[in-house]
C-alpha cells in the first residue's frame, strides 16, 4: 500500500477535493489557499501546532462552519465532483452523508439504544432498528460492553466507551466519509488505542480525516498526512495554510519541507 | 528546626492573637445574621402550627376536608377548605395553561433563534413584564379583561376566575421563560453539534436534544411558577371576587385561599377568635401546598438532571 504514488492514490475520483480555500471568521482570515484531494477509502490525518486552520478545514467539509455566525469560506471544496458550498446544497443533507465524531465525546443524554436511534429516525430509516443499533454497536466494538445496558443513559459510561458510542452514532446513519476532530484527545491510552483499532476497521467501509496533535497516532493510523502551519499576521492575528501533504511515511521519513521535518521531529509545536 | 524559639514568636504571635480575635468576630457577625432568617421561619413555621393546632381543637380535622362549604363567619360556621382549594387549583391551573406555552416558547426564541439584536430587545421587555406590581395586573384583569371577556363569553360575571387565571398567567410567564431560558442556555453547544453532524435539522435538534437535556430545568421553573401562582394575592383578590364556591366553573366569582386571608385580615377580627384562627390553618394549608410542590421540584431536579464537564 505504501508503495503507491500519490497520484495513483488520488487520480480516479477523490472523496473531497479543496480548491484554493480560504476560510474567514468575520472579517480576518483564518485559513488561507488550501488545494487538497482526499482519496476514497483512505485516512487522512491532518497534523500541525494550535491554530494552524486543520479543525477549521475539516470543519468546513461538513459544513459544520455554517453555524458559526461570519465563518465564511472562498474557493470550492467538491465533494465527488460536486461543489459543496453550492447554494442547491442542504447542509443538512450533505451532514447525513459526511459524518463527524468531536474532540470531546458528546452523547446526547438519551438511553444508549436511543443515541444510535436518533440519528437514524430524523433521517428517516424504515427498517429494523433494533438490528440497527446492534451493527453500528458492534461496527464500533462497543456492543460488547454496552449490550445488557442498551437503556441506560449514554452519559454513564466511560469517556472512552461514550466516545466509541459517538462513532456508532455516526456510523449508524451511514455516511460515505466521517469526519474525526481530534478524536482521542480527551482519552486514556487503553482507549485511544482502541479507537485507533476501530479507525483501522472502518476504513474498509469509510473514507475517514482525522485531525490530531498527536504525531504517533498519524503515523499509526493514517495513509495520507497533511500538515499544517500557521503564520502570524501584522497585527498579531494568525492565519493557517497547507504545507505539505503526502504519503504518511514520506511526511514522517522524508519530508519534503523544512518546517515539517522540524514539527514530526518534535522541534516545534 | 526552629533554631531560634524566641525570635519566631516575636515574629508571628502578635499577628495570631489579632488575627484569631477578628477572625471570631467575623464569624459571629455572620452566624447573627444567618441566625435571623433561619428565626424567621421558625417562628413562622411555628405560629402557624401552634394557631392551625388551636383551630383544629374547635373545628374537627374531618370537617375541614370534607365539608362543601366555607362559611366561617356565619352563624352556621362550615369549614369546607376544599372550596377555597378548589378556587385556587382552577385560577392557577388557567395560569399555568397561559404561562407554560408562552413562557417555553418565549424561552426558545430567545435563546435559539433570537438574534443577538432581538435579544437585547425583548429579554429586558421580559424583566419589565415581572416588575409590573400584581395591583396592577388585579385592575387590569378587573377593569380591563373581564369586560372584553364579556364580549366574547355571554353569562360571564363581573368577578370570574377566568380573567384572573389568565392575568396570573401572564404574570408568571417571565417566571417560566427567564428560568427556562437559563436552562436551554446551559445545554453545552457540543450536544446541539453532535445533533447536527448526524442531519438534523434546528427543529428537531431542538425538540429531540436540546429539551430534553434542559427538562430538569425547564419542569423546576413551572413548579415555581406554580407555586407562585397558588400563592398570589392582589390579582385573585380583586378580580376572581370573594364569594366561595365549590366547583371548576370559571366564569363566577370564587374565592381563592389567598383571598380568604385578605378578607379576614382586612376586617376587624379579634386575636384569638375562631376567624382569626382560620386564616392560620388556611395558611397553613397554603405552605404545606407549596412544601409538597417545592420537594417535589427538588427531587426531580435531583432526579433528571443530566451533568456535563
Amino acid at each position: 500500500m505504501m508503495n503507491e504514488s500519490i497520484n495513483t492514490v488520488t487520480t480516479p475520483e477523490p472523496a473531497l477535493r479543496t480548491e484554493n480555500l480560504n476560510v474567514y471568521y468575520g472579517s480576518s482570515l483564518a485559513v488561507r489557499q488550501v488545494n487538497l484531494d482526499i482519496p476514497q477509502n483512505k485516512v487522512v490525518a491532518f497534523i500541525g501546532p494550535s491554530g494552524c486552520g486543520k479543525s477549521t478545514v475539516l470543519r468546513c467539509f461538513n459544513r459544520m462552519n455554517d453555524l458559526i455566525p461570519g465563518a465564511r469560506v472562498s474557493g470550492t471544496i467538491s465533494f465527488r465532483g460536486e461543489n459543496l458550498y453550492a447554494k442547491t446544497v442542504d447542509p443538512v443533507e450533505l451532514r447525513r452523508r459526511i459524518g463527524m465524531v468531536f474532540q470531546k465525546p458528546n452523547p446526547f443524554p438519551k438511553s444508549i439504544y436511543e443515541n444510535i436511534a436518533f440519528g437514524a429516525r430524523i433521517n428517516g430509516y424504515k427498517g429494523d432498528m433494533g438490528e440497527l443499533v446492534e451493527t453500528s454497536l458492534r461496527r464500533a466494538a462497543i456492543w460488547d460492553e454496552v449490550k445488557d445496558k442498551l437503556r441506560e443513559s449514554g452519559l454513564a459510561l466511560s469517556g472512552g466507551q461514550q466516545q466509541r458510542l459517538c462513532i456508532a452514532r455516526a456510523i449508524a446513519i451511514s455516511p460515505e466519509i466521517i469526519l474525526m476532530d481530534e478524536p482521542c484527545s480527551a482519552l486514556d491510552p487503553i482507549s485511544t488505542l482502541k479507537v485507533e483499532e476501530l479507525i483501522h476497521e472502518l476504513k474498509q467501509q469509510y473514507t475517514i480525516v482525522i485531525v490530531t496533535h498527536n504525531m504517533q497516532q498519524a503515523s499509526r493510523v493514517s495513509d495520507l498526512t497533511a500538515f499544517y502551519n500557521a503564520e502570524a499576521l501584522e497585527g498579531g492575528s494568525k492565519v493557517g495554510y497547507l504545507v505539505e501533504y503526502d504519503r504518511t511515511t514520506s511526511i514522517f521519513h522524508n519530508p519534503a519541507e523544512k518546517a515539517t521535518q522540524d514539527y514530526v521531529s518534535g522541534r516545534f509545536g | 528546626m526552629n533554631s531560634d524559639p524566641t525570635r519566631l514568636d516575636s515574629l508571628w504571635s502578635p499577628n495570631r492573637k489579632a488575627s484569631k480575635r477578628s477572625e471570631s468576630i467575623v464569624r459571629f457577625i455572620f452566624g447573627a445574621f444567618a441566625l435571623v432568617s433561619v428565626a424567621t421561619t421558625i417562628g413562622i413555621v411555628g405560629t402557624l402550627i401552634f394557631e392551625t393546632f388551636e383551630f383544629f381543637q374547635e373545628v374537627p380535622f374531618w370537617n375541614f376536608l370534607t365539608d362543601t362549604q366555607w362559611t366561617p363567619l356565619f352563624k352556621s360556621a362550615k369549614f369546607g377548605i376544599f372550596v377555597l382549594i378548589s378556587a385556587t387549583m382552577l385560577t392557577s391551573t388557567i395560569a399555568v395553561t397561559v404561562a407554560l406555552p408562552l413562557g417555553l416558547f418565549a424561552a426558545i426564541c430567545l435563546s435559539e433563534y433570537a438574534t443577538p439584536k432581538t435579544r437585547q430587545i425583548i429579554k429586558p421587555l421580559l424583566e419589565v413584564l415581572a416588575g409590573i406590581p400584581s395591583v396592577v395586573f388585579g385592575y387590569f384583569a378587573l377593569l380591563f379583561v373581564t369586560p372584553l371577556l364579556q364580549n366574547i363569553v355571554p353569562g360571564l360575571q363581573g368577578f370570574n376566575a377566568l380573567s384572573a387565571g389568565l392575568v396570573l398567567g401572564v404574570s408568571i410567564t417571565p417566571l417560566i421563560a427567564s428560568l427556562s431560558e437559563d436552562a436551554i442556555y446551559a445545554v453545552p453547544r457540543s450536544l446541539r453539534d453532535g445533533s447536527y453532524a448526524l442531519g438534523a435539522t434546528k427543529r428537531e435538534t431542538i425538540i429531540s436534544v436540546v429539551l430534553p437535556a434542559a427538562l430538569s430545568g425547564i419542569v423546576s421553573s413551572v413548579i415555581l411558577a406554580v407555586s407562585r401562582a397558588i400563592g398570589e394575592t392582589m390579582i385573585v383578590t380583586l378580580a376572581a371576587g370573594q364569594n366561595p364556591t365549590l366547583g371548576l366553573n370559571p366564569f363566577v366569582p370564587i374565592m381563592t385561599m389567598t383571598a380568604f386571608i385578605v378578607q379576614v385580615s382586612l376586617g376587624d377580627t379579634p386575636a384569638g377568635s375562631l376567624a382569626f384562627k382560620t386564616i392560620f390553618a388556611v395558611g397553613m394549608t397554603l405552605f404545606l401546598i407549596t412544601l409538597v410542590l417545592n420537594v417535589f421540584s427538588f427531587w426531580f431536579v435531583r432526579r433528571f438532571r443530566e451533568k456535563y464537564d
